[in-house]
């Protein structure tokens, strides 16, 4: 098995929901707590495993919002695990998951720097490495109904951003959406060959707004009534979707 | 990369000890002619030996977990910071009974152990080196003159110290100072050429400009204290003139000035030239992770 996450990155729309869903379980999971540091003060910082990162891709008129949830990427290639001197970090042979165990950890910072995305982070507190588990601690539970094992980010997204599941297999919904949707790696020169996968952005023509409609005196004041307002919209969301 | 004093002092101390180890072992094998009595010879392995320990001692300052250092040593088969401690590890009880053959003796010690100690010696060095140079996501780290310049950069401290001990051979010094100046200004101009992934290679968007429009998060994090250390251009071109000048120039001037009456002050110099090349190496590396946080190129 190889699990992992799809992001897509067309829909995401950056409301920061799966970090939060994250820290919540995770904070109380296998590798928590996930510790804060004045969590009420002037400079609230803490530990994460998911970090959404906002950018503008292209240039007027042509520039979007992109987006970009972030957390560990269960490297098939994965430094992290080869640099580390004590053992606690390991990738797990029957499934992927690269996790750390927190009980050998020494808190040197070395994977941290072995890794390209950014996903380790280090625990003050503890002193110990934490990232990504890809909830380990729920995908497994046979508790749990079976629609809910699965990482609580993608449970939570609201846009249906997410997907998890098996890349071995080419029937599973990551595998199947990378295939129709040309999902690809972040930063492959690196080598580090990432589990997660991100969908790019569906193509769209820019909106036109460099010729904004003349509009007459008496038109305008006819136009300005909220219903004929309402109207023109709709009108105007119909012929976009066209 | 934020620059660790406690990482620094590391490089610094133990990477002059092994130099200084290293000359003793090759006086001992080929005869240097430092001319060395028994007493200075061993009082000299001492000295280096205080330098190695004092360096380790501070590299593991900045453990956040200490209790578990001793794990440390297990991964030998991977990872370079394990070979490091292992070989470190290992120099003591090799160099200790080499020094006890140095025991009264003029004709020096055991010569196998001495071979042995001065394998060590380079093994660590060069296992530190490579704690940085493996790191694929640190192009100013990731080539074969960070090993080297460590080895040299020993061994220069080490020849320095020869010569202010009274010891020592000045025309071996102003060597190793020539060869450490050498590789460093390779490694200045190599790292000034661009090289490596940008903002778009770290997105995946290749054909068009990406620019950083909020990062997420409103105060820093362990990201952006570990990787964001960012100096001014103008101050780092000081800082490199500084440590040039530190590092090669005074110490070479010096010695072939005043030979080996300048020794000490040459000595110094050298120290904190290295000091200073030591924080740039790491306030000059520019990690990945700093596309993703509005860099444009690394
Ligand atoms: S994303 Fe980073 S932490 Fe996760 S497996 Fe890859 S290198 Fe390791
Ligand atoms: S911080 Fe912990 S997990 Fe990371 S390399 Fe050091 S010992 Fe290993
Ligand atoms: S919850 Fe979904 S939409 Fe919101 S930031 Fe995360 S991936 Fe994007």
């Amino acid at each position: 098995m190889k699990l992992g996450l799809v992001i897509d990155l067309d829909t995401c729309v950056g409301c920061h929901a799966c970090a939060v869903a994250c820290k919540q379980w995770n904070t109380s999971g296998t590798s928590g707590p996930l510790s804060d540091y004045e969590p009420y003060g002037a400079e609230p910082s803490g530990v994460w495993f998911n970090r959404i990162r906002h950018y503008e891709v292209d240039d007027y008129p042509n520039n979007k919002t992109i987006n970009a949830p972030m957390s560990c990427m269960h490297c098939e290639d994965a430094a992290c695990v080869t640099v580390c001197p004590t053992g606690a970090s390991y990738k797990r042979p029957e499934d992927g998951i690269v996790l750390i165990d927190q009980d050998k950890c020494m808190g040197c910072n070395y994977c941290s720097w072995a890794c390209p995305y950014g996903a380790r982070e280090l625990d003050r507190e503890s002193g110990t490495m934490k990232k990504c588990t890809l909830c380990v601690d729920r995908i497994y539970d046979e508790n749990l109904p079976e629609a809910e094992r699965q990482p609580v980010c993608v449970l939570t997204c609201p846009s249906h951003a997410r997907f998890f599941g098996d890349f071995d297999d080419p029937d599973s919904e990551v595998s199947k959406q990378v295939r129709q949707r040309s999902g690809y790696s972040m930063m492959p020169e690196q080598g580090y060959q990432p589990t997660n996968k991100y969908l790019p952005p569906r193509q769209q023509p820019a909106v036109e707004t460099h010729k904004p409609r003349q509009v007459s005196r008496e038109e305008h004041s006819a136009e300005d009534k909220p219903m004929a307002q309402i109207q023109r919209w709709i009108a105007q969301q119909l012929k976009r979707q066209a | 990369m934020h620059p660790a004093i406690s990482v620094i002092c590391f490089t610094l101390f133990s990477g002059a000890g092994y130099g200084l180890l290293s000359f003793l072992c090759l006086d001992d094998l080929f005869d240097l002619n430092f001319n060395l009595s028994s007493a200075r010879h061993m009082g000299l392995v001492v000295v280096a030996l205080v330098l190695i320990t004092v360096g380790l001692l501070a590299s593991t300052l900045h453990l956040a977990n200490p209790r578990n250092a001793w794990r440390a040593f297990f991964r030998f088969r991977t990872s370079w910071l394990s070979r490091e401690g292992v070989f470190a590890v290992l120099l003591y009880p090799v160099a200790l009974f080499w020094l006890f053959t140095l025991w009264g003796s003029d004709a020096g010690g055991s010569k196998v152990l001495a071979a042995l100690t001065f394998l060590l010696c380079i093994a660590t060095l060069f296992s530190t080196g490579m704690i940085y140079a493996c790191l694929k996501t640190i192009r100013q780290w990731n080539t074969a003159l960070t090993p080297t310049n460590y080895i040299l950069l020993g061994f220069m401290l080490g020849s320095l110290v020869l010569v202010a001990s009274g010891a020592g051979n000045v025309t071996i010094a102003l060597i190793m100072v020539g060869a450490a100046a050498l590789g460093k200004l390779i490694y200045y101009y190599w790292i000034g050429q661009p090289a490596g992934p940008t903002i778009n290679s770290a997105l995946g968007f290749t054909r068009a400009t990406v620019r950083l429009l909020d990062v997420g998060h409103g105060e820093g994090n362990f990201l952006t204290e570990e990787f964001g250390y960012e100096v001014a251009k103008a101050k780092l071109i000081w800082l490199r003139l500084i440590s040039i000048a530190l590092a090669f120039l005074l110490p070479a001037l010096l010695l072939l000035a005043f030979g080996a009456t300048a020794g000490i002050p040459a000595m110094l110099c050298g120290f904190a030239g290295v000091f200073v090349e030591r924080w740039l190496f790491f306030a000059e590396a520019r990690h990945v992770v700093n596309l993703y946080h509005g860099a444009q190129a690394t």
